[in-house]
């Protein structure tokens, strides 16, 4: 089964190496991993998708492994969570020109932008969730060769504290207030 | 302080702050500064002859003091020397603090002379580890490292320090407090729902039986784990780590449990319905094929690591917290309640604790005896009559290790120093030395097999230089005893390399050192020996030959069930049969 973690690291050399250590020396398989720094530049935020055996006898056991390590602040696991999951691809398709108007409208039905158009091929940029990106990248087969670049899972944590309807009613006052202000 | 100092002075300033009084070492080219300024600071340093003895050093001073020990070491092959003894250390749960020399910064990654990843290298060697690459970073490093060793469940760190930053010159500020860990917290305390719940699992329980490990010696909780014993009037079993933390007099003791555990240990998992674990991991050495590891037992698992409840074997109620904290509150409890809650079950664990005496009984560890030759088990017999449970005893690896860990009884924890988790060969020499400096004045025994003493030959200059009083006390059978006794159990008995031939003389090698030393071969031989040994002020060499194939029963075959033990040697046939 695929875990989801989220992790607030921090910002320092080697805390990368040692949660993947942990992962590694473990014996989990590592799916994929996304790290960057976050608003707090001394703190990183990891998204880790890890392959992980149903058979161990403690769910939380890869977390708190990953807990003991003195860089890291925070864990989540987020396998079962509502968060908001969401990864970048680059797909490069080559395709004849006949197909070009049709490859161009299934790219829009998923969203995804072309950010490069060659004689013999475009290059599209698709965000979404991973079972999204499997679909579009299973269609574009159709067109002709794809080469594909994923980033990875990124995930974030619905708080659980905030009422949805109420943040975006108070969302738009803001921007409400903020179009009078500036008179679009 | 606001004249300017070095960093070398900086990291000996900060070290003395910590309270160190020794550091175990060898110096090399990137750590020349540190070493200047060892030359005539209060620190001693003691001068070992290979850096992986410095680490198994720092490991028996902290093992036998409980305080944090270090070792010191140049960088390259310095650092990687070192590395052994700190996975041993990460093993055990053993607090030390290793300092390293890396190249100047501006050669980091250029494959310089004597340069290697220290940092890369350990990481998966250490609890935590360190980069210091800013000489202002010392002071605080350094008091975290300490933190870090300390805290919680103990462990190596290791503080690998740049040469720029070594001869570095900066106005000192002492660290002051420890700026906050964001990632290392530990939780000492249980609350009182989960002692209530332990106390209900405790009285509930028909054969209780304890299974005490290391935990009880880190957190210092011997006292409380005696009256928790007495208390719910239970058997208690340890670890190879745990020795010594109940008296092995105690009647409640009943022996290591395991794959060489006794008999009436074993059983006794086996047949338990509450399995109370305290600072155990449930290794694969005590349980041996888990599914057979305590069948009828729910478990009650109590450590100061997270990660360890639940690891191995679930347990039915887990407590993380320090196992001193966690007894006290508990046995608070116990004491309230013994006369009401504990009255319910208490015929039937008078009825348990008879059956353990009868396995007890019915299968004790072996006495051999042998007029003409010594049995290693009656060496470990004289062993412990001569330290009446009092002395410090350090260990190699392998079956002298069992029989020692069978025969030889201890008094109180920190005597019984060996390599439990790693099994690493050539640790007891090393480690007894660094259990004698921490423990002037007190007897300290390095128990070793032939091929374990081979690996740690050198120190025997250590040792012969600072007229340490350690007594050496090879086990000799000519073999690597334990690989040779599982090639004859389980490889039809092809002895491959594992005859150690070429031993030395042992008196001509003991008076190379310039000590005193001398071989048995009988037991008449072996009590004067011994006596020779004893009264000696200074270090001793007593090189005892014992019989060749003797083997270390019971055994526990490796991923055997631990109630099915092989007792002994296989009975002669009869002809016919």
């Amino acid at each position: 089964m695929q875990q989801l973690i989220s992790l607030l690291v921090e910002n320092k050399p080697g805390a990368l190496m040692r949660v993947a250590g942990v992962l590694t020396s473990r014996g989990y398989n590592i799916d994929s991993l996304t790290v960057a720094k976050t608003l707090d530049p001394t703190l990183s935020n990891m998204t880790i998708v890890v392959n992980v055996e149903s058979s161990t006898h403690d769910e939380e056991l890869l977390i708190k492994q990953i807990k003991r390590l003195v860089d890291v602040v925070e864990v989540v696991d987020l396998t079962d969570s509502q968060a908001v999951t969401r990864e970048l691809a680059l797909i490069k398709v080559t395709v004849s020109p006949d197909m070009r108007p049709a490859l161009l409208k299934e790219a829009d039905i998923f969203r995804a932008r072309v950010v490069d158009a060659a004689a013999t091929s475009y290059t599209l940029e698709v965000t979404g969730a991973g079972e999204k990106l499997d679909a579009l990248i299973g269609l574009l087969h159709n067109y002709g060769e794809v080469e594909m670049i994923r980033s990875g899972a990124m995930a974030m944590g619905r708080s659980p504290k905030v009422d949805h309807r109420e943040a975006f009613a108070e969302a738009s006052r803001v921007s409400d207030k903020v179009r009078e202000t500036v008179k679009i | 302080m606001s004249s300017l100092m070095s960093g070398s002075q900086i990291l000996l300033e900060s070290l003395a702050r910590e309270g160190v009084e020794m550091i175990f070492g060898y110096p090399g080219g990137v750590t020349l500064p540190i070493y200047d300024v060892l030359y005539d600071h209060p620190i001693r340093h003691v001068l070992v002859r290979h850096e992986e003895n410095a680490s198994f050093a720092a490991e028996g001073y902290a093992r036998a003091t409980g305080r944090v020990g270090v070792c010191m070491a140049t960088s390259g092959p310095g650092a990687t020397n070192l590395t052994t003894g700190l996975v041993d250390a990460l093993m055990d749960s053993i607090p030390i603090v290793a300092i390293t020399g890396q190249v100047p910064e501006h050669l980091i990654g250029r494959d310089a002379f004597q340069e290697a990843d220290t940092f890369g290298i350990t990481r998966a060697a250490t609890k935590h580890n360190y980069l210091v690459k800013q000489i202002d970073e010392i002071p605080q490093v350094i008091h975290e490292a300490f933190h870090v060793a300390g805290a919680g469940r103990p462990g190596p760190v290791l503080v690998d320090i740049t040469k720029n930053v070594l001869q570095g010159q900066t106005s000192y500020h002492p660290a002051g407090v420890l700026r906050p860990l964001r990632g290392f917290h530990v939780r000492l305390d249980p609350d009182n729902e989960e002692i209530e719940a332990a106390l209900q699992f405790l009285w509930a329980s028909e054969r209780p039986y304890i299974y005490a490990g290391g935990g009880v010696i880190s957190s210092a909780a011997s006292d409380e784990l005696r009256e928790f014993a007495e208390l719910l009037e239970a058997p208690l079993a340890h670890t190879v780590m745990g020795l010594g933390a109940l008296p092995s007099n105690h009647p409640n003791f009943i022996s290591m449990l395991g794959m060489h555990g006794s008999y009436a240990a074993n059983m006794g998992i086996t047949e338990t319905d509450a399995l109370i674990g305290l600072g155990v991991r449930f290794d694969d050495r005590v349980t041996g094929r888990l599914d057979a590891f305590a069948p009828k037992a729910r478990v009650l698992h109590v450590d100061i690591d997270p990660a360890e409840i639940n690891k191995n074997r679930r347990a039915d109620l887990g407590i993380v917290g320090d196992v001193k904290q966690v007894l006290r509150k508990l046995n608070t409890r116990l004491r309230e309640t013994k006369e009401s809650l504990g009255t319910h079950n208490r015929q039937k664990r008078a009825v348990w604790r008879a059956r353990i005496e009868g396995w007890k009984r019915e299968h004790p560890f072996a006495e051999v005896y042998d007029d003409n030759e010594i049995k290693p088990q009656y060496l470990m017999k004289k062993l412990d009559e001569a330290s009446g449970g009092e002395a410090i005893v350090s260990v190699d690896v392998g079956q002298h290790q069992m029989w020692a860990a069978q025969y030889i009884r201890f008094n109180r924890p920190r005597l019984w120093v060996n390599s439990g988790g790693l099994g690493a060969m050539g640790f007891g020499l090393p480690a007894a030395m660094g259990a004698q400096f921490g423990n002037p004045g007190k007897l300290v025994m390095a128990v070793v097999g032939d091929g374990g003493f081979m690996m740690s030959l050198p120190e025997l200059a250590t040792i012969s230089s600072h007229k340490l009083p350690v007594k050496i006390i090879v086990m000799n059978n000519g073999w690597l005893g334990m690989v040779r006794q599982w090639q004859e159990l389980f490889y039809n008995g092809r002895y491959s390399e594992v005859a150690m031939d070429a031993f030395p003389n042992c008196e001509l090698l003991a008076a190379a050192f310039g000590i005193r030393g001398r071989s048995v071969d009988n037991p008449a031989e072996l009590k004067t020996g011994l006596a020779e040994a004893l009264a000696e002020p200074g270090p001793f060499l007593l090189n005892v030959n014992v019989t060749r194939e003797e083997n270390v029963y019971p055994m526990v075959p490796a991923g055997g069930a631990v109630n099915e033990m092989i007792l002994g040697p296989p009975k002669p046939v009869a002809v016919g049969d």
